[in-house]
Formats: C-alpha cells, sequence, structure tokens
C-alpha cells in the first residue's frame, strides 16, 4: 500500500511556534512570586572548606534565602552517589558547588554571591588520569575504594573488561599487526538554550519541577529519592518540560543546581528558578571525556582482521555521571565495527579535579571509533591493501552474530561504503589525487534501543475526538530532533489522517506513560512502535465499530483518508468522523482510547558485557576530500559525504538534518573543539575561544540515505540520532594522511598539530 | 537614574523608562515581555538575540537599551504580518527542515532578513557570511543554508 504519511518530508510540528518566536523554553517561563536562584561556585579545583560566611548576603535586601553544605540535609546524587548538591567539607574540582541564594531578581542574586565569604586550605590537585592513577596520589574520594583488596583509590570501582577468542594466539597467527596511541579532548554540548529548571512546591510538598531534561522519568526518581532525603518521603514529583533548547546528552543526568532549586523551594516556598549564564552552561554542566587508547590490530595476509585489542584510560572528573558509564558503548565498535573474532578491551575510568564527564552524542563511541578507525588504515597499509578494498574484506554484513553476541540483522555498511567513495569520486586508492587526500571511516552504533537500563521501554496513550482529531501522549521527550512529527506520522499513517490531525503532547509525566529518556538514538526505534502499536488498537477499535455499523467483518474493511469502506463493495461506507460519534454516543458508548506500551526484545549485558543490547544496529560511512596547506598547516574540507543506513526514513528532510547536523557537530570535534583546563580551570568557557564552528566554516556536505527495511523499526525505521558525529574525526586524520603523509593521532586536528608533524616527518628524511 | 526613551518597535511606538545599564534584549525581553528574542550568550558571541536596527542586524544583548532612542527596531514578533501570516523567511525555515531544537531560529531569520533586505539575491558565501554571527549547534547550518536561498528565490 502506498504511504501517506510515512517517508514525507513534513515540516517539523513544533517549526513554526519556534520561527516565530512563541515557543516558550525554559528561559521565557515565568510563575507567580517566582524568585531566582544563584550559585557559588568553588574558587580552588581541590580544596578543604574551612568556613563559609553568609552574614552579609543574608542581609542584602532582596534575599530570600542564603543555603550551604551545612544547611542542607545530608543527600548525595549521580552514579555512585559522590556529588553533594553543595559541598560542604571539601571541594573536588572548580565547578563545586558551595553555596546558593534566592532573591527577588537574578542581578540581587548575583549581588549576594559577592557578599558570601569562604575560606579555603588548597590541597594538591590532580589533573590527569595517569598521575592520579599512581601510588600515593592524593586522594579524591578518601572513602572510595576499589580492586579486590578494596583499597583506597582513584580508579573507578568499575572494571570493564570484554575479552572475545583468544587475542594472544590471534597475534601469534597474525601475518601483519600494527598499533599505536591516541588521545581525545574534552568537548561539550553547547546547546543554544542554557541548562535551567524552576522548582515548585505545592502545600503538601508534592514537587513541579519545570525542567529541560532528556530524561524526565528518570529525574522523576531522581528527585522522589531527594524529597526523601529532605524530610518529605512519600511526595510526588511531577517533570514539565518547557521547549528544550538542544540536549545532545547534557540533560541526560540529574544535576546539583535542580537539587539546589528544589531546596530553595523549600526554604522559601516559593518557585524558584535557575537558568545558567553561557558561562556556567560551558563550566558547570557535563561534558564528553578526554581519552587516552592503546590499540593494537592484526590481520591476515589475506587481509582479514584476526584480533583487536584497546586499553583505554578515560578521565572522569571529579564525581560520576554517565561518563562512567561510556565505556559499555565504546565496546559495541571495538567487538563488532568490522569483522573481527578476537578482540580484548579494558578500560578504567579515573577521578580527577577536572570537571566529571557525562553522555554526549555517541556515548563514547567517537573515541573508540577515532582509534579504530585511524588504525584499520595503518593495518591496512602494512599489509599492502587499499584502503577501501580493506574495509570491504572485513565489512560486517546481515546475518552476522557479531563476538559481543550482537545480532546483526539489516545492515547497509557495504552500500554506506560504496554511496560514499561514488559520491567522493574516488577510486578508493592511496594518494589518488596530487595535492589533496581521500579518506574514509565507518560506524556501527545501536539502531533498536538499547537496554542500558531495566527497561527500554516507552509508554504511549492515544485518544480520538468525535471530530476525528488524534491526541498521542507520548513518554518520549523531543530535544529538537523531531520525534514529535515523526511519531505523529507514524499514527497518522495508520489512522490515514493528515499529520497535522495528530496532537503529539510528551512534556509532562503527570499526564503521559513513562519512557526511560531520549538517548541512544532510541526514540524513532522505540517511542515509534510505541506510537505504533497504540494507533493499531486505535485501529482495530474504529473497523469493528464501523463493521457493526455497516454489517461488514471487521477484516473486510480498509481505512483510507476519512472513510472506512468494505473491500468488496466501496459503496458500503461510513465516515471516520461519525463511527467516533458512534462509539461515544450508543448506549453505555465509550471515548477512543488506547494504551500500548513497547519494551524492545533487547537484553541487558551479562556478567562478561556480552549480549544483544540493540534490536537492530545502525552502520554508515563517511568520506572526505581534504586539501592542507603545507606553510599554515591548515585543512580544508573540500566535499564530506556522510552515508547512513536508516532503515527507512519516516522523514527524510528531518533524517538529513540529523546526518548534517551531527556531521558537523564531528567536524568540530575533529578540528576545532576543544575544553581547554589547565590545572583544572577551564580557560575557554565562551563560544569564541572553543571555537565552535560557524556557518563560514562549512563544507559541502551530502547527506546520504541508505534504506535496509529493518523488519523489527516502525515502517522499516532504525535510530539515527547520534550515528553522524561517529566517524568524522577518524575519516579527516585519514584524508590528512593520505594527503601529506603524516597521521595526527590527538583530537582536534589543529593547524599547529598537522605543521609539527609536517616538520617532523622532513626531519626524518626527504619531503613530505 | 532611569530615561525615558521613544523609538519604533515593530511598527509601532513605543515609550519605555529605561536604565543606563539595560541592555536593549533586557528592555524587549524583561520589561516589554517579547520573550520571542532570545539569550544565548549575553556577549555578543552566539547571535540568538539578534534584532533588525534601522535596517541592520544588532546582537541586542550588547546592544545599550538607551541606544535605540529615535531607532526603527524589528524583532521576531515583528516579523508576522498583520494577519499573522509568516514572513517568507519563516516559511522557508519551516518547510526546508531549517529548525530543530529552535532557540536559534529566531536570530537566524532576523540576520537572514537584515541580509535579504540589503542583498536579494546573496550568493552561498554571502548568506554564509551573512549568518556567520549566528550559532546551531544542531543543524550543522545546511538547511539554513537551503532555506535562506529558498527565501532569496535563488
Amino acid at each position: 500500500m502506498e504511504l501517506t504519511a510515512v517517508g514525507k518530508r513534513i515540516p517539523k510540528k513544533d517549526a513554526p511556534a519556534k520561527v516565530t518566536g512563541s515557543a516558550v523554553y525554559i528561559q521565557d517561563l515565568v510563575l507567580p512570586g517566582m524568585l531566582y536562584g544563584k550559585i557559588l561556585y568553588s574558587r580552588y579545583p581541590h580544596a578543604r572548606i574551612k568556613s563559609i560566611d553568609t552574614s552579609r548576603a543574608e542581609k542584602l535586601p532582596g534575599v530570600r534565602a542564603v543555603l550551604t553544605g551545612a544547611t542542607i540535609p545530608p543527600f548525595k546524587f549521580g552514579v555512585y552517589k559522590d556529588n553533594p548538591p553543595l559541598k560542604k567539607d571539601k571541594v573536588c574540582s572548580i565547578r563545586d558547588e558551595v553555596a546558593a541564594v534566592a532573591a527577588t531578581d537574578p542581578e540581587t542574586a548575583e549581588e549576594a554571591l559577592d557578599l558570601i565569604t569562604v575560606k579555603y586550605e588548597e590541597l594538591p590537585g590532580l589533573f590527569d588520569p595517569i598521575e592520579a592513577m599512581k601510588e600515593g596520589a592524593p586522594l579524591i574520594h578518601e572513602d572510595h575504594v576499589g580492586g579486590k583488596e578494596k583499597k583506597p583509590t582513584n580508579v573507578l570501582n568499575m572494571p570493564w573488561r570484554l575479552i572475545t577468542g583468544d587475542v594472544e594466539a590471534a597475534k601469534k597467527e597474525a601475518a601483519f599487526v600494527v598499533q599505536g596511541s591516541y588521545a581525545t579532548q574534552w568537548v561539550t554540548h553547547c546547546c543554544l538554550g542554557t541548562s535551567g529548571c524552576i522548582a515548585e512546591l505545592d502545600t503538601s510538598n508534592n514537587l513541579t519541577m519545570y525542567s529541560n531534561t532528556q530524561i524526565p522519568y528518570l529525574a522523576q526518581r531522581d528527585f522522589i529519592d531527594a524529597l526523601g532525603a529532605f524530610g518529605m518521603k512519600g511526595r510526588r514529583a511531577r517533570i514539565v518540560q518547557s521547549v528544550i533548547g538542544g540536549g545532545f546528552g547534557s540533560k541526560l543526568d540529574t544535576y546539583a543546581y535542580e537539587y539546589i532549586a528544589i531546596l530553595l523551594a523549600m526554604a522559601v516556598r516559593r518557585p524558584v528558578k535557575i537558568v545558567f549564564t553561557r558561562e556556567e552552561e560551558f563550566l558547570a554542566t557535563s561534558p564528553r571525556q578526554c581519552t587516552i587508547t592503546r590499540i593494537s590490530h592484526g590481520c591476515g595476509k589475506d587481509g582479514r582482521l584476526l584480533f583487536r585489542e584497546m586499553e583505554m584510560i578515560l578521565d572522569n572528573g571529579a564525581y560520576t555521571s554517565w561518563g562512567a558509564t561510556t565505556p559499555s558503548v565504546m565496546m559495541l565498535p571495538i567487538s563488532s565495527l568490522y569483522k573481527v573474532p578476537n578482540v580484548k578491551y579494558t578500560a578504567k575510568c579515573v577521578y580527577t579535579n577536572n570537571t566529571y564527564s557525562q553522555a554526549m552524542r555517541g556515548y563514547g563511541n567517537p573515541q573508540a571509533t577515532f582509534a579504530i578507525e585511524s588504525s584499520i588504515e595503518e593495518l591496512a597499509e602494512a599489509a599492502g591493501f587499499d584502503p577501501y578494498e580493506f574495509r570491504l574484506i572485513n565489512a560486517n554484513e546481515p546475518g552476522e552474530l557479531t563476538p559481543q553476541k550482537f545480532m546483526i540483522t539489516t545492515c547497509g555498511m557495504k552500500e554506506c561504503m560504496s554511496e560514499v567513495k561514488k559520491r567522493l569520486g574516488w577510486g578508493g586508492k592511496r594518494r589518488e589525487k596530487a595535492g589533496r587526500g581521500f579518506g574514509m571511516a565507518s560506524l556501527v552504533h545501536v539502531g533498536g534501543g538499547a537496554r542500558v537500563y531495566k527497561s527500554d521501554g516507552c509508554g504511549t496513550i492515544i485518544k480520538v475526538d468525535d471530530y476525528g482529531k488524534v491526541d498521542v501522549f507520548t513518554g518520549s521527550s523531543d530535544i529538537g530532533e523531531g520525534s514529535e512529527t515523526i511519531i505523529a506520522q507514524i499514527v497518522a499513517e495508520v489512522l490515514s489522517v493528515p499529520t497535522d490531525d495528530v496532537n503529539v503532547i510528551n512534556n509532562d509525566t503527570d499526564v503521559c506513560p513513562w519512557d526511560v529518556g531520549v538517548h541512544a538514538s532510541r526514540t524513532t526505534f522505540v517511542a515509534g512502535n510505541s506510537a505504533l502499536g497504540a494507533a493499531m488498537k486505535i485501529k482495530e477499535q474504529i473497523l469493528e465499530a464501523a463493521g457493526q455499523a455497516l454489517s461488514e467483518d471487521p477484516s473486510g474493511l480498509e481505512l483510507s483518508r476519512g472513510l472506512i469502506w468494505a473491500r468488496h463493495d466501496k459503496e458500503k461506507n461510513i465516515a471516520f468522523g461519525k463511527v467516533l460519534r458512534n462509539i461515544h454516543y450508543m448506549s453505555g458508548g465509550k471515548m477512543l482510547m488506547a494504551e500500548y506500551f513497547y519494551d524492545p526484545p533487547n537484553e541487558n549485558f551479562d556478567r562478561e558485557f556480552k549480549g544483544n543490547l540493540s534490536v537492530t544496529y545502525a552502520y554508515g560511512a563517511h568520506g572526505v576530500e581534504v586539501e592542507v596547506d603545507k606553510e599554515t598547516g591548515r585543512v580544508k574540507i573540500i566535499n564530506y559525504v556522510a552515508a547512513h543506513d536508516v532503515g527507512k526514513a519516516i522523514n527524510p528532510m528531518l533524517l538529513e538534518g540529523q546526518i548534517s547536523g551531527g556531521g558537523v557537530m564531528g567536524l568540530g570535534y575533529a578540528l576545532s573543539e576543544k575544553m581547554d583546563f589547565r590545572n583544572g580551570r577551564l580557560m575557554n568557557a565562551n563560544y569564541l575561544d572553543y571555537k565552535l564552528l560557524t556557518a563560514k566554516d562549512i563544507p559541502p556536505m551530502q547527506a546520504v540515505i541508505v534504506e535496509t527495511d529493518e523488519k523489527d523499526g516502525p515502517f522499516g525505521a532504525k535510530g539515527i540520532g547520534e550515528p553522524g558525529l561517529v566517524p568524522t574525526a577518524p575519516a579527516i586524520a585519514n584524508a590528512i594522511y593520505d594527503a601529506v603523509g603524516v597521521r595526527i593521532k590527538d583530537l582536534p586536528i589543529t593547524p599547529e598539530k598537522v605543521l609539527a608533524a609536517l616538520k617532523a616527518k622532513e626531519k626524518e628524511g626527504g619531503p613530505a | 537614574m532611569k530615561q525615558e526613551i521613544s523609538f519604533i518597535l515593530n511598527g509601532e511606538e513605543t515609550k519605555a523608562e529605561v536604565e543606563p545599564h539595560w541592555t536593549l534584549l533586557h528592555l524587549l525581553r524583561e520589561v516589554i515581555g517579547l520573550k520571542g528574542t532570545k539569550e544565548g550568550c549575553g556577549y555578543g558571541e552566539c547571535g540568538a538575540c539578534t534584532v533588525i536596527i534601522d535596517g541592520k542586524a544588532v546582537n541586542s544583548c550588547i546592544f545599550p537599551a538607551v541606544e535605540a532612542e529615535g531607532r526603527r527596531v524589528t524583532t521576531i514578533e515583528g516579523l508576522l504580518s498583520k494577519d499573522g501570516s509568516l514572513h517568507p523567511l519563516q516559511k522557508a525555515f519551516i518547510e526546508r527542515g531549517a529548525v530543530q531544537c529552535g532557540f536559534c531560529s529566531p536570530g537566524m531569520i532576523m540576520s537572514a532578513c537584515a541580509l535579504l533586505a540589503e542583498n536579494a539575491q546573496p550568493t552561498e558565501e554571502e548568506i554564509k557570511e551573512g549568518i556567520e554571527g549566528n550559532l546551531c549547534r544542531c543543524t550543522g547550518y545546511v538547511q539554513i543554508i537551503e532555506a535562506i536561498k529558498a527565501a532569496s528565490g535563488r
């Protein structure tokens, strides 16, 4: 049957509100009687707090409450419950919250912060994970223990270790082996809308949190726990999301500022709003961590990969959030990008006095893929294969069960590679074009949810009114990617109504059913399947009622464009709206409603970190042509092609937006972006010095959609939110090598690094 | 000490009492209540607060409110026609997928609007220059550039 809504370039449902300035972000929301909260951060990255004097701040007119670690109930949050909202005895990073103020306006609150005196005793800081791992290094959390002997340590007690096959035996068998060290930098999400919330308690101490979280239901759980700790056990927490000004993983965990807002609201009995300044957004949200990787790769004479061995050290920073668990997702490309039977991966996350790390688009995959795809290229050269051919020999295929027990259902990896080669005008060989370089890199990511939590589910409720208008209540959140529109298209397709007639409600935990959160590229797949299930139930009820009205068996009826008709006789028909009113107004009538909870049939990892994490996997390949200025080291992108296996494009326009948006985020990661921490202090907490790319930096980019029709996806779709940035950096590094023969192994690839490498190469002998 | 200023805001004579340290953004958002203009950084780097003053795109977060005296200021709210119909740029942004999280959209559209008023048929390079001061983290600018091209009829 021809599709009418799915597969169409339908504009985003929320775009009209956004282009007219009427969309309400957290910045725009004002509640009656609302006060403004501000946070005082630490002066030192590592210090004991000797005393805090808030008396002068308390006397400032307009100040309604001042809180410190000493005046709030004991409570800690984070993956290891190591992070109090306000620090009492010790600060462990420059973003540590030491005091907070609520006042009648933001300026007064800010002024009050200046009146708070904190006396510190500075402690030696640890800013390099390798230093922090050394015997005798100062301890960041004195009570944290690890290892078999349960000794105090800065290494997180979370031993990441994946073994498949026998790497040592494979090393002996390998005809060619390469090894290398790679490093990646701290980068941050740079959402244009900064973080913020408003906490409001009713007279019974039930909390309403106006928030821009990506995880309303997990945040709800966190806040219920916090209410309990704050003496309000058994109270409700409701999360109401305003329009979200970007996410990219930054809002995948709850933050100190949210707990502080609750504590301030408790203290003043009025709603309290905290919205970050841009500087705070850089400083006090949790970024993608830097990594140090050692990788070794080997293949046989036939070019087939025999083993991959990787050791990784991750700078976790001062407290634990989801950054500490990114090795779980790194395992996906490490075990299953290309066919590689023997894999050994170990990773250590290390406490330091830097900022602490969180989720960011790709969740560890970009760091791992940078090392893998750079090293693959070195191995191809060592073994005497063209880079394209080498990838083809080892490419993943449908029906494969990878060593980590991922079941590869559909797999468009080879098609993506072929598209990239063709559209770049590249023959797939080395040094094809004088003065230019070609490079490519592939990716694998979860595409059918990811069971990283006990449930990977999403609920949907649909109700249809007397006029054929549809309300869809989904647990999933829209952070700008357009899931609201995708869900509307899926429901519109099933019920054969215009997408405009489908209204999606996705921002209120009191109204919508549960969802684990907008992460892991899961929303189209999981929330889409959930909406599909609910819509099918609605359709069934409609056909049932229409069957009664037409005296026909429902199985012989068709629903299309507002009409239900008998397949054998089109003249026997009834209007959609009439059926709805019949159901409603008949004796003992009912409203047309359905609910459906979809939890994908994927698996949590077992104790060996094996198991089918996702129902399906998304593949892709990026290719790039570059020109390198040997005088300045500047890399110019001549052409960029990003091809992605998406299963089925529910909305090609929104999909292309995900690919090009991801691609440009990847370009920044590859070439310019870096949080410049010096001794724990962030030196570039602004856009200009952080070097976020502007429109002028954008090369010609082609987003290519490869459809593989995933049988378990809604209308065949896979997830695509994250993959766009995963292979960008290695594709560029490979192209630079192809152009000038130097390989940059630490990101970002700045002109200085390229120039230094060119000079070093020249010294070694012969011109580059 | 507050000072009274009068200026044309979205085509209408407007009077306001402003403090000398207020930015135009503060006046628009917090005093007049026009929330369509966004604050993305507060120091003139991201362009989310772009408004048009006497035909030029300006970062309202670093423009003193008192300087609006006697000028013609257009915000995103001023782009709608009297009958509520959308500006061609707004339509193009919707139809070309140029909006994701949308936080940069009002400022981006205002910069594009000032560009097209000065140069009705900009080249791709000129479009990129015209919106260089407007940061977007979601779209990678590709569909934004296409939308501006479409609105210019090129």
